[in-house]
C-alpha cells in the first residue's frame, strides 16, 4: 500500500513529538550509569552511581511505597462506595458532589497544601506523621479511582444483579460486598494503579507537607537535583522510573482491556 | 428505588466527611486567613491586588499557562488525529512511549529540562559544537515553558486519539467527494469535530500548568510565577496573609477558567 507524503510528513512529525519525550529520558537513563557524565560513556559505565543513591535515600522510595499502598487502601475504602452511591443517586446533589470531588486535582496543590497545614499543622504529632502527608494523597488521588470504577459500574447489568440477591434475601451490605464489588474488579484494579502511580510521584503537595523525617521519593529527588551532583541524581531518577514504568504498562494493558469490554 | 438511593446516599458518607474535613474546611480558613492583616499593610488581599510584583507574577503565570495549552493543543492535535488514524508498524508502541510522560512529576520534567537544555545539557553541547557557543535556555521562562509543554503533550494526544474515535469518518468523505481539500477538511470538519474534547482538554492543561510547582521549583526559585511566589512568601517571610491570599486567587483564577470552558462545552470527555 502507497502512503502519501502527507503520511510520511504527519509520521516524522510525530516521530519528532516523541524524541522530545524521550531523548531526556535516555540522557537521564545513561548518566545514572555513566562513570563521569561531563567526560562521556567513554569513562565507562557504573552502577556506583545506584548504589551510592541507595545507601543515602532509601529510606524514601520504602516511605513512598508505605504511602502509596495506604493511600490506595484508604482511597478504595472511601471511593468504591462512593462510586456506587454516584451511580445509584444520580441526581442533583450526586453531581454535584462529582465537581466537588475533582476540584482538589484542577485546584493548584500548593494551595491546596497551605490550607491543610495552616489549618491542622498546630497538631504537632499529627503534622509530624506520614499521616499527614497521606490525607494531601488522599485528596488528590480519589477522583482517579472513583472515575474508573463509576464506569465500570455504569456500564454492567448491576441493577438486575442486585434486584436477583435481593430477591433472594440479601440485604444492602451483602449486595455491596458479594455483587457489587465483584463486579467492578476491573474498574477498581485500574485506579488502584492509577492511585498507586500517582501518589508514588507527587510533589506539589508532598513539598509543603513533608517534614526531615518524612521525606518521599519526589522529595528526595528534589533535593538532589538541587544539591547532588548530575549522576547521583540521574541515578535516583532512573530508581524512579523503575517504580513507576512497570506500573504504567500494567495501567495500559488493563485500560485496554476495560475500552475491549466497552465495545462488546 | 427510592430506599436503595436512601441506602447509596450512606455509601457517600465517608468521602464526603474526608473532603469537608480537609479540603473544604482548610480552604475556607485559606480564604479568611487572606483577609487578615499584619503590621498596618492592609489585608492579604490587597496586598496583592495592590502590588505590581505580585500581579506580575500573576501575569506572568497567566499567559505561560495559555501560551502552553495553545502550543500543547496544535503539537498533540496533530499526532494524536494522526496516530488514531493510521495502522502501521510500532503503532502501539509510540503511543505507549507518548503517553508515559503524563505520570512524571513536576520535578522529574523540571530535571529533564536540565538534561536537555541545561549547562551541561544536550542543547549546549550541541551548540558548542555547531555554533561555538553554549545554549543554555532551561533556568529561564523557556526552560519552563519546555517544561510545561512536555507535561501537556501526552494529555492532549490521549484525550484526542479518544475523541477521533467517536468522530463520524462519513462526513469527511462526503467533504473529500464534494471537492473540499485536506486544508479544507481540516479546518471545516475535523477541527470542529474535535473542538469540544480539546477546549475541555486544553483547560485541564491550562490548569496544570498554572499550578505547576515542581517544575519550576527544580530549574529555580528565581522564576517569577505564582506557585513560586506562594512558596517564597510562605517560607522566606512567613507572610501567612499574603500566602493565602496568592493561593486564593491563583485558585480562583484556575477555577474561573476551569468553569467558563464547562459552560461553553457540554459533556466533554477527558483525560483527567
Amino acid at each position: 500500500m502507497k502512503r502519501s507524503s502527507l503520511f510520511v510528513l504527519q509520521l516524522l512529525f510525530t516521530l519528532l513529538v516523541c524524541a522530545f519525550m524521550l531523548v531526556p529520558v535516555l540522557m537521564s537513563l545513561l548518566a545514572g550509569l555513566t562513570r563521569n557524565f561531563f567526560v562521556g560513556l567513554s569513562s565507562g559505565l557504573t552502577f556506583d552511581w545506584l548504589i551510592q543513591v541507595w545507601q543515602a535515600y532509601s529510606p524514601t522510595v520504602w516511605l513512598s511505597l508505605q504511602l502509596a499502598l495506604a493511600c490506595a487502601v484508604c482511597v478504595c475504602v472511601i471511593g468504591v462506595p462512593a462510586a456506587y452511591a454516584l451511580v445509584r443517586m444520580n441526581n442533583r446533589f450526586s453531581r454535584a458532589f462529582e465537581e466537588l470531588m475533582v476540584l482538589p486535582v484542577a485546584m493548584p496543590g500548593l494551595a491546596s497544601a497551605l490550607a491543610l497545614l495552616l489549618t491542622y499543622g498546630q497538631f504537632g504529632s499529627f503534622r509530624s506523621s506520614w499521616v499527614f502527608i497521606l490525607v494531601g494523597h488522599v485528596l488528590f488521588t480519589l477522583p482517579f479511582l472513583v472515575r474508573p470504577v463509576m464506569a465500570v459500574m455504569q456500564r454492567q447489568q448491576l441493577p438486575v444483579l442486585e434486584e436477583a440477591a435481593a430477591s433472594l434475601g440479601a440485604g444492602p451490605i451483602k449486595r455491596f460486598f458479594s455483587v457489587v464489588v465483584p463486579n467492578c474488579r476491573a474498574g477498581i484494579l485500574a485506579g488502584v494503579l492509577m492511585v498507586v502511580t500517582l501518589s508514588l510521584g507527587e510533589f506539589n503537595l508532598t513539598w509543603m507537607l513533608h517534614t526531615p523525617m518524612t521525606k518521599t521519593l519526589p522529595v528526595g529527588l528534589a533535593d538532589s537535583y538541587a544539591s547532588a551532583r548530575l549522576e547521583i541524581a540521574s541515578a535516583y531518577t532512573l530508581i524512579f522510573l523503575l517504580m513507576i514504568v512497570p506500573l504504567l504498562i500494567a495501567l495500559q494493558a488493563i485500560s485496554a482491556r476495560l475500552s475491549r469490554g466497552e465495545r462488546r | 428505588m427510592a430506599a436503595s438511593a436512601k441506602h447509596a446516599a450512606w455509601a457517600l458518607a465517608p468521602a464526603f466527611a474526608v473532603l469537608l474535613a480537609f479540603w473544604l474546611l482548610p480552604l475556607a480558613h485559606l480564604m479568611v486567613l487572606g483577609a487578615e492583616s499584619r503590621d498596618s499593610n492592609g489585608s492579604g488581599y490587597w496586598q496583592v491586588l495592590s502590588s505590581a510584583q505580585y500581579l506580575g507574577s500573576l501575569g506572568q503565570t497567566l499567559v505561560l499557562a495559555v501560551v502552553v495549552t495553545l502550543v500543547a493543543l496544535v503539537i498533540g492535535g496533530i499526532s494524536g488525529v494522526f496516530l488514531a488514524r493510521h495502522q502501521f508498524f510500532g503503532r502501539s508502541a509510540l503511543v505507549a512511549l507518548l503517553t508515559f510522560p503524563l505520570a512524571f512529576p513536576g520535578v522529574v520534567v523540571g530535571f529533564l529540562v536540565i538534561l536537555l537544555a541545561g549547562r551541561q545539557g544536550l542543547l549546549a553541547s550541541l551548540g558548542l559544537q555547531l555554533a561555538g557557543e553554549r545554549w543554555i535556555f532551561a533556568y529561564s521562562l523557556a526552560g519552563l515553558f519546555v517544561g510545561y509543554l512536555y507535561f501537556s503533550i501526552p494529555r492532549v494526544i490521549l484525550t484526542v486519539m479518544a475523541a477521533c474515535e467517536s468522530l463520524d469518518r462519513s462526513l469527511e468523505e462526503a467533504a473529500h467527494s464534494l471537492g473540499a481539500g485536506h486544508w479544507r477538511v481540516v479546518c471545516d470538519v475535523i477541527v470542529p469535530g474535535l473542538a469540544p474534547a480539546l477546549a475541555s482538554c486544553g483547560a485541564i492543561c491550562f490548569a496544570t500548568s498554572m499550578g505547576a510547582f515542581g517544575t519550576a521549583f527544580t530549574l529555580g526559585t528565581r522564576l517569577n510565577v505564582t506557585p513560586v511566589a506562594i512558596y517564597n512568601v510562605f517560607t522566606n517571610y512567613a507572610n501567612f496573609a499574603v500566602a493565602a491570599a496568592l493561593s486564593v486567587v491563583l485558585g480562583a483564577v484556575t477555577w474561573a477558567v476551569l468553569l467558563l470552558t464547562r459552560r461553553l462545552v457540554k459533556n466533554a470527555g477527558t483525560v483527567l
